[in-house]
């Protein structure tokens, strides 16, 4: 058992999980990731590169990428929205690249660097046009650690980009852990994915990306061909939805996300709740949380922000159950458990 | 064997036909760009220079990866037969920093229009030649943006009428080549689509290279300025000043994709953690 950071937690699992490049741009609260790869990389034989900008790094890491290396990196709210444009490039060439949004209050420079969860619409809609990304969401150093490593596999299994919520309290929270072994991606010698299904240049002749829609690298400009292609990129992150559940039988159900789980985790000693946690919003876990809502009375979703995802859960809820209700607790303020505990009696006395 | 004089051998006829061949086992013809643009002759050149360094044992096709932006410049890798990547606007040169340092091995060759290595990828453009990263930089410079109608770019002269200027351009243009020497490239050529020899020689000194290498390649866009292909070449024969402006012998400035690697083995050796 050790002390170790949120953000540090990312990074270390990023290396356990195969990856070796990283480029990014300094930009707190996400620093300590850059700072930890620019140490460790080299080290095992990875590549570490500060770039001029988000732009920058997102398209380095995508360029290593594609020449065969588990890439990433790392930024928060101002970088993430310059990279929007080539999350959606990535998902159209299909080469899997790891996002890490270590979020902090906006818009533009807002609070630096108050929390807030107010980039999940934009983690789960940012880039023009219609494109699969998968959103991982942390809630404590454990969670950063084996949801990180998660991240990895899943990039690499749908050649897909995944994105990885976390937050100022997440990355700047130390905890005692003790973080478990973790499964790496196959890496050879010279710090390369084996990658057999897909196109890796300098290892296969005539590799052609375009982020024109295209099939096997030819362009596609047929509505009824291009429609396929969309459909099947987003077929690939269907199965990969993923929450857990506390309590589920309960009357009230706490829905949370990345940071607020740790606060629903001290409501939960304390009244008769029950919690589900999220951990993916991008698929969305509609399939469990319709089953919970059909148990329950209420479902409260507190939020960092001004009630984005609480949408998502009412258009899962409402769409099937009748009897149950969706109450937002948003506030820009650190959710804590006499917050939500709040909420749970207000709802309890209506 | 002499034989007649100024006839070709049969030997020198087979050489000439299986260098046909073989720059048609690289290219997909035709291309989509206009009649009279000179797009195809930058492509040419770059091509005839790839041979000749394959021929001299100097580079493998298999190691030379082209990373393209946006635009009709763009559109290069769609022609290639060998491994290309099509990026996004003005993004070329940091995806390429990506393929480098992922496969030192590689020859990475990024092809930009003026708008998308001077205006959206401005700064990848100074920061890569700061780096003096091992790349090779075919700047395919129009002075306007073709593809979106013929608009100004960062390279367009003072004064000209374009549909974003119709009272003239009010802005001053970039010398793009002396930018290059500034910023740090350590080779910087400046031809047009006119000095065709010039420039597949300044391509393959290029190529070889070890470091940021720029080959700025000034054309004219016929179907933009609507003026004919010949006028455009007689125009460019006249531009001064055109020749290799720049060159830093590789072992006098460390390239950067190596130096890291240099770092890495010695990192690796001393084990430390």
């Amino acid at each position: 058992m050790r002390l170790v950071q949120g953000n540090e937690a990312v990074a270390e699992a990023a290396i356990k999980a195969g990856c070796r490049f990283y480029a990014g741009y300094p930009i707190t609260p996400s620093s300590e990731i850059m700072h930890f790869m620019a140490r460790k990389l080299p080290e095992v034989g990875g590549i570490f590169v500060q770039m001029e900008d988000e732009i920058a790094s997102l398209a380095a890491a995508i360029g290593a990428s594609m020449a065969g290396m588990v890439s990433m990196t790392a930024t928060s709210g101002p970088g993430f929205s310059l990279m929007q444009e080539n999350i959606g490039y990535t998902a159209m060439t299909e080469v899997p690249v790891v996002i890490v949004n270590v979020m902090r209050a906006g818009p533009s420079t807002g609070i630096p660097t108050a929390p807030s969860q107010g980039d999940v619409f934009q983690a789960m809609y940012g880039s023009h046009g219609d494109y699969p990304v998968i959103v991982i969401c942390l809630a404590d150093v454990l969670d950063s650690y084996l949801l990180t490593a998660r991240a990895f596999h899943l990039a690499e299994k749908c050649r897909t980009p995944v994105v990885v919520l976390s937050d100022e309290i997440v990355g700047h929270m130390r905890e005692s852990v003790t973080l478990p072994e973790i499964e790496s991606i196959a890496i050879d010698e010279n710090g390369k994915a084996e990658r057999p299904e897909m196109p890796v240049i300098g290892r296969d002749p005539d590799v052609y990306y375009t982020g024109l829609a295209s099939e096997d690298g030819r362009v596609i400009s047929d509505l009824d061909e291009y429609d396929r292609l969309i459909k099947r990129l987003y077929r690939k992150i269907g199965g990969v939805a993923s929450c857990k559940i506390e309590n589920g039988d309960a009357d009230t159900i706490l829905f949370t996300y990345g940071s607020t789980y740790r606060a629903a985790k001290a409501v939960i000693k304390v009244a008769d709740v029950g919690i589900f946690k999220a951990e993916t919003l991008n698929p969305f876990p509609e399939r469990e949380l319709r089953k919970v809502a059909k148990k329950a009375s209420r479902i409260i979703v507190p939020e960092m922000n001004v009630g984005k995802v609480v949408k998502e859960v009412e258009r899962v809820v409402y769409g099937s159950c009748k009897s149950c209700e969706v109450i937002s607790v948003a506030t820009h303020r650190r959710i804590d458990p006499f917050t939500i505990l709040e909420a749970v009696e207000m709802a309890g006395r209506v | 064997m002499m034989t007649g004089f100024g006839t070709p051998t049969t030997a020198q006829q087979a050489g000439q036909a299986s260098n046909q061949d073989k720059l048609r086992e690289l290219v997909k013809l035709p291309t989509t760009w206009c009649p009279g643009c000179g797009n195809g002759i930058i492509l040419g050149a770059f091509l005839r220079a790839c041979l000749k360094l394959v021929d001299n044992k100097e580079l493998e096709m298999k190691n030379i990866v082209v990373v393209s932006g946006i635009g009709c410049s763009g559109r290069v890798t769609q022609f290639l037969k060998f491994s290309s990547v099509h990026s996004t606007h003005g993004r070329a040169i940091p995806l390429a920093t990506g393929i480098k340092l992922a496969n030192p091995e590689l020859k990475v060759v990024v092809m930009m229009g003026d708008g998308d290595a001077f205006a959206i990828g401005g700064n990848h453009f100074i920061h890569a030649a700061r780096r003096n990263i091992d790349l090779t930089a075919i700047i395919f410079n129009n002075s306007l943006y073709g593809m979106t109608g013929g608009q100004l770019s960062p390279t367009t002269q003072e004064g000209e009428k374009t549909p974003s200027s119709p009272f003239g351009n009010v802005e001053r243009p970039f010398n793009i080549s002396e930018l290059a020497i500034t910023a740090g490239a350590t080779y910087v050529a400046r031809w047009t689509t006119f000095h065709v020899k010039q420039l597949q020689k300044s391509i393959e000194d290029a190529l070889s290279h070890r470091g940021f290498a720029v080959v700025e390649v000034i054309t004219g866009c016929p179907t933009r300025t609507k003026k004919k292909p010949s006028e455009l070449l007689k125009m460019q024969k006249n531009i001064r000043p055109l020749r290799v402006l720049k060159k830093v012998e590789d072992q006098e400035v460390e390239e950067f994709v190596s130096k890291y690697y240099r770092l890495v083995r010695e990192l690796g050796k001393t084990g430390r953690r």
